[in-house]
């Protein structure tokens, strides 16, 4: 099988391969391979327990897989810290939500900045020259990405007090602000109504075009997924179940049995 | 599911925090202030000039608590410790060396930075009440450090070290009490401004992401155990270099005036002042040194009782210190 995949061509942006993930006895990840191409939307879906969010977290290095390695842009990412992995150009949102709660959105957007820029505590102190230079570049652009997801109006307002609907936009301001190449999204429709999932899943599609980015959208809503993923990733009980369209993933008998099937009855 | 994800989801918070925009006085308040600072010397005695250097000092030492705890969201019940090697740096260059006082302080600071960034090393494993307990096992260790026998040459053992006061330079008509007061004042000035910007930069979000919520922070690239660190190492700095304005203030340093009970005035400094709000450290140190003298007059005989009882009615009257009074003043006028 990876045989056939690297006979496509393109080599991937990001490869998963043979990635398990065990603990004490449980295995929550077993064998998980999949690649991601630039450009796609990828939709990593399964019920509740399957290990979406194991392997999301594998992703950002706050698990270490017991075996198996992913590869970004044909290297490993399995040697780096967790604070390492901004800088090769994945950002990420959190499930419910993880912002720095104290802080004014604009402030929350500058951190996502962080692992673009440089500064010592020195040169901070004193606010030398191309301080104040590296400042003015990261507050133009945080005020590009404020504009651009309406929340321009709430810049300097402290975080905890805005809507969870409002909070879910400021994480992904500053997903954006590190102008990452893959855009995780840990179940971004969580918590959202009918409505705002139906703009989510436009904001998503437009994002990606719009700033050339790579998104593997872990999520619940099937109707989201299904309208805006290109290639979707099935996952039950650790495994993976099937891989396709989302028309081929939705027509699989072993997808409709343990997801869709349970969820009809 | 799992504990980071639980992390995640409560917001991991050590304290809770001051928005950003409101940690600094306005332009307009901070020039009277700084007028008044500047003035008020030439109208008061010599004794009440050395209580004035003092409030400055000590204000010093609470605002690096506060960049502690207010910025990065670690506790410290060890700032004494740092204090004291500061003092002793500046005690033992100055009384050995015969190092220009001036030049001690830097010194003080770098020495206290790398204290303070080795401290921070072992202090990342911990979090909360537990850092505080390690931080104060530091303090009660550092009197007796002070006196170890094979230090006393330079230490001066359970002596200590009497630290010559210097005169005003260049023949300016001055009491040292007065050239000490505004030295000092200078390099509050400085400090306070660095300070400022510091936590106004890149290295101060990241600083103040780590305290709000750490998981994510890491997820945008902030190395989390550097800045930690970094935070003690900036803390231990200017409280070093507090506790060298201190020796030279007080022209002495002995083991026993850096005891815990120091630590534990600099942390009620920083909570009456009102955590993560730098002009209120001032207001803090205010509140260490005259309120004793205070609850002295009140009566001799119960003169902690009665600090207890003043310290009881600030906490339940103005619960977020001083800043607490400073915001309630702006939203009025």
């Amino acid at each position: 099988m990876t045989q056939a995949q690297l006979a496509q061509g393109t080599s991937p942006l990001l490869a998963v391969r043979d990635v398990s993930v065990v603990f004490g006895g449980i295995v929550a990840l077993n064998g998980v391979s999949f690649d991601m191409h630039k450009g796609a939307i990828l939709g990593l879906i399964g019920p509740n327990g399957a290990g979406k969010t194991t392997l999301f977290n594998c992703l950002s290095r706050l698990y270490q897989p017991s075996s198996g390695d992913i590869l970004m842009e044909g290297v490993s990412i399995l040697s780096r810290p967790p604070h390492r992995i901004a800088e090769i150009g994945i950002g990420r949102t959190f499930q419910n939500v993880a912002l720095f709660p104290n802080l004014s959105v604009m402030d929350n957007v500058r951190v996502g900045a962080h692992s673009k820029t440089s500064g010592d505590i020195i040169s901070d102190s004193l606010r030398l020259a191309w301080v104040r230079r590296s400042e003015a570049s990261i507050n133009k652009k945080v005020h590009e990405i404020l504009a651009y997801l309406d929340l321009e109006e709430v810049a300097h307002t402290t975080v905890s007090g805005l809507p969870f609907g409002t909070q879910k936009r400021v994480e992904l301001a500053r997903a954006l602000a590190a102008d990452p190449k893959i855009l995780l999204l840990d179940e971004p429709a969580g918590g959202l109504n009918h409505e705002e999932v139906y703009v989510l899943g436009d904001l998503i599609r437009r994002i990606r075009d719009d700033r050339h980015m790579t998104v593997l959208l872990v999520e619940h809503h099937m109707g989201l997924v299904m309208s805006i993923a290109d290639h979707v990733v099935a996952l039950n009980f650790g495994k993976k179940l099937a891989e396709g369209t989302p028309a081929q993933v939705q027509a699989d008998p072993d997808v409709i049995k343990a997801y869709l099937g349970s969820k009809d009855q | 599911m799992s504990a980071a994800e639980e992390v995640v989801a409560e917001g991991h918070q050590a304290v809770e925090a001051v928005p950003k925009r409101a940690m600094t006085l306005g332009t307009g308040t901070s020039l009277v202030v700084l007028a008044a600072l500047v003035i008020a010397p030439v109208f008061v005695k010599n004794f009440i000039i050395f209580q004035m250097t003092m409030l400055l000092i000590y204000g010093l030492a609470v605002l690096a608590l506060n960049i502690l705890t207010g910025g990065s969201g670690q506790f410290s019940l060890g700032q004494s410790a740092f204090y004291a090697v500061g003092a002793y740096t500046t005690a033992v260059l100055m009384e050995h060396f015969n190092i220009n006082y001036a030049l001690t302080l830097p010194i003080a600071g770098v020495v206290c930075f790398g204290f303070g960034f080795l401290f921070g090393q072992p202090a990342l494993r911990l979090s909360g009440v537990y850092l505080a307990l390690a931080t104060f096992a530091l303090a009660t260790a550092m009197p007796q450090l002070l006196k170890l026998n094979f230090l006393e040459h330079w230490t001066g053992g359970v002596q200590g070290l009497v630290v010559t006061k210097p005169d005003a330079p260049f023949g300016l008509p001055m009491s040292q009490d007065m050239w000490l007061y505004y030295f000092t004042l200078v390099v509050t000035i400085a400090i306070y401004i660095f300070s400022v910007n510091l936590l106004r930069s890149r290295s101060g979000r990241a600083f103040m992401a780590i305290r709000d919520n750490e998981i994510p922070a890491s997820a945008m690239g902030v190395n989390v155990a550097l800045y930690k660190t970094l935070a003690f190492g900036v803390s231990a700095a200017i409280t070093g270099i507090a506790g060298s304005l201190g020796a030279i203030a007080v022209q002495f340093v002995a083991p026993d005036s850096y005891t815990i009970t120091l630590a534990i005035s600099l942390f009620l400094g920083m909570v009456v002042g009102g955590v993560g709000w730098l002009p209120g450290s001032f207001v803090g140190a205010a509140f260490i040194i005259f309120v004793p003298n205070i609850a002295e007059g009140i009566s001799k005989g119960l003169s902690g009782a009665v600090f207890g009882v003043l310290l009881f009615l600030v906490i339940y009257l103005v619960p977020h210190g001083a800043r607490q009074v400073a915001i309630a003043g702006k939203s009025e006028s």
